[in-house]
């Protein structure tokens, strides 16, 4: 899979950042090189073969459902400038 | 001084902790104007935490007696967390973020006496090896022997201060590709990434959650395995927390080496490597030898051939959804609330994240994205099995794999700037496979070189650490 200038601009839209044209030039080869690389893994046969999301296989952890103290509202809220009337004020929506 | 001795002298009174912690505040604050190993330096809380203990002892507190740190410092990697300290993990998008809570890890440091002396600096959210990719408008670490070159990455300002420190001290570091032994081989020190799962996850700021270790950093064997053993165990608040029994480091540290077997990786040596590299880890191997090892050439198929591409796809691919939290809410970076949801994190995430966080977040979002998925994730994550199958099958047979660290000796900065991003995330080649199929492996310093030092990578089954500080504890002192 060969990356163009186009999906790179599509991928980077999707991630939310806002590639300067700077950035694009100096990206768009350095990742088509990575992935060039990375592709490598097509050659290896995978069949049957089941995929791991995590290195050590640890099944079925659970804990009682039990309520604990946790972080007060007013603590909740102490780390941004960001908020009104107890919540949190984001960016408009619409 | 010896550390036991130190501590020692601590709980008699012979040192006053309050003084001690003072001075060595401001050997940190001295070291850091040459070297830039703090993002942060917690005077408050260390000297907080010094005046507490002295009054434990003048109490008479019975606690105090068998604390395992009393009075040690303890640096702290940037991207864990540690209340009301600033914790940033190196980005300018977490600047001004000081956590409400501490890590799991951190409550264990404090509980066992261990004072917090500072945040260290590291490569943004650990996206690197050299800690050059340093999140805007933070300082690229040095290293302690020759400033001109890397202390490694992503754990370098722990590392480099390891080194540099000359008052009681060790480091907490974190890896993900090989953030721990890559810098504690360029500083001469050691460093111990332990099984994934060992040391709980809680507190710490996700990289990569299926890689992420958090890990100790020191100037001896003895001193590594002494924090390991403090902050390791089962934590409810770690979904991927290990209940596995506790190390018993201290056992494996007196037990002598005969018998073990080693099993040496024939491809982690020859073309690529440096000679001076080659020769000194040989060295440390017949080293080994002359204390009753056996050794023998093995060949590690999967993790060498393929054990980069499937880490940078995994790791990438994680990082990028962990990333996808910081958006100029909640806490750390903001600013002015303009336009729409899109528009302002947009904003916010675009001047805020250095380039290295943006090449990692756009790989990992192609990776996962509708059509690539199969090709790049997921096949990932089935060759990562294979890689798993085959270092369990190597186990059967070896007690540990020993390899150089890196294949290089610590570059100068001056020829980091010309590497492309794959050449150097080449040179993690011994140490991302490891990392990947979450194996504890430690660096070892076993010599230096046209006066720099080399480190030689022991890599072992799961949860069998004490193994690997058993065959290090040789080269205490070296």
């Amino acid at each position: 899979m060969d990356i163009d200038r186009k999906l790179l601009e599509h991928v980077a839209e999707v991630a939310r950042l806002n590639l300067t044209e700077e950035e694009i030039n100096k990206f768009l080869p350095q990742l088509k090189e990575a992935l060039e690389f990375f592709s490598k893994l097509s050659e290896v046969n995978t069949e049957g073969v089941k995929p791991s999301f995590q290195p050590v296989e640890i099944k079925n952890v659970m804990r009682e459902d039990e309520p604990k103290e946790c972080l007060s509202q007013d603590d909740a809220l102490s780390l941004t400038e960001h908020k009104k009337d107890g919540y949190f004020k984001g960016p408009r929506a619409v | 001084m010896n550390i036991n001795e130190f501590i020692r002298q601590v709980k008699n009174g012979e040192i006053d902790i309050v003084k001690h912690t003072q001075k060595i505040i401001e050997q940190c604050k001295k070291i850091n104007e040459e070297h830039n190993y703090f993002n942060t330096i917690s005077a408050e809380l260390a000297l907080e935490q010094a005046k507490e203990i002295k009054k434990l002892l003048k109490s008479k507190d019975k606690s105090i007696k068998g604390k395992k740190l009393l009075g040690v410092a303890v640096s702290v990697k940037d991207s864990i967390c540690v209340k009301n300290v600033e914790s940033t993990a190196g980005s300018k998008i977490l600047k001004g973020y000081e956590p409400l809570f501490n890590a799991t890890v951190i409550e264990k440091i404090i509980g066992e006496g261990g004072i917090i002396i500072g945040k260290t600096a590291q490569d943004e959210f650990g996206f690197g090896s050299f800690s050059v990719n340093v999140g805007l408008g933070f300082k690229i670490p040095k290293n302690p022997i020759d400033k001109e070159r890397t202390c490694g990455g992503s754990s370098g300002g722990a590392a480099g201060l390891a080194k540099a420190a000359d008052f009681p001290h060790i480091a907490l570091g974190e890896s993900t590709g090989g953030s721990i032994a890559e810098p504690a081989s360029f500083c001469d020190v050691f460093g111990l990434c332990p099984t994934y799962g060992r040391n709980s996850r809680y507190g710490l700021i996700d990289f990569g959650n299926s890689l992420d270790k958090i890990g100790p950093v020191g100037k001896t064997c003895y001193e590594t395995a002494l924090l390991q053993e403090v902050i390791e165990g089962y934590d409810r608040n770690d979904s991927t927390s290990l209940n596995a029994k506790n190390g018993n480091y201290n056992t494996f540290l007196k037990k002598s080496l005969k018998g073990m077997k080693i099993g040496i990786i024939k491809e982690s040596f020859g073309e690529g490597v440096a000679p001076e590299v080659e020769k000194n880890v040989r060295k440390g191997i017949d080293k080994m030898k002359e204390e009753g090892i056996k050794a023998e050439e093995i060949s590690l198929e999967m993790p060498i051939k393929y054990g980069l591409a499937v880490y940078y796809m995994i790791a990438t691919s994680e990082a990028s959804t962990n990333l996808a939290k910081y958006c100029g809410m909640r806490y750390g970076a903001i600013e002015k609330l303009e336009g729409s949801f899109n528009e302002y994190f947009t904003k916010v995430r675009s001047s805020s994240f250095g380039a290295e966080a943006k090449r990692r977040i756009i790989m990992g979002t192609f990776a996962r994205m509708s059509g690539f998925r199969d090709a790049y994730y997921i096949k990932a994550a089935k060759v990562r099995t294979l890689i798993i199958n085959e270092y369990k099958k190597t186990f059967k047979k070896f007690d540990a794999l020993a390899s150089p660290a890196v294949p290089v000796l610590p570059p100068k900065f001056s020829d980091i700037e010309k590497m492309s991003p794959l050449q150097n995330y080449m040179l993690d080649i011994m140490l991302v496979s490891p990392n990947v199929a979450g194996l504890p492996h430690l660096s070892v310093p076993v010599g230096y070189e046209k006066g720099l030092p080399v480190g030689m990578l022991l890599t072992g089954d799961h949860l069998q650490e004490g193994k690997l500080l058993q065959l290090g504890n040789v080269f205490e002192g070296n």
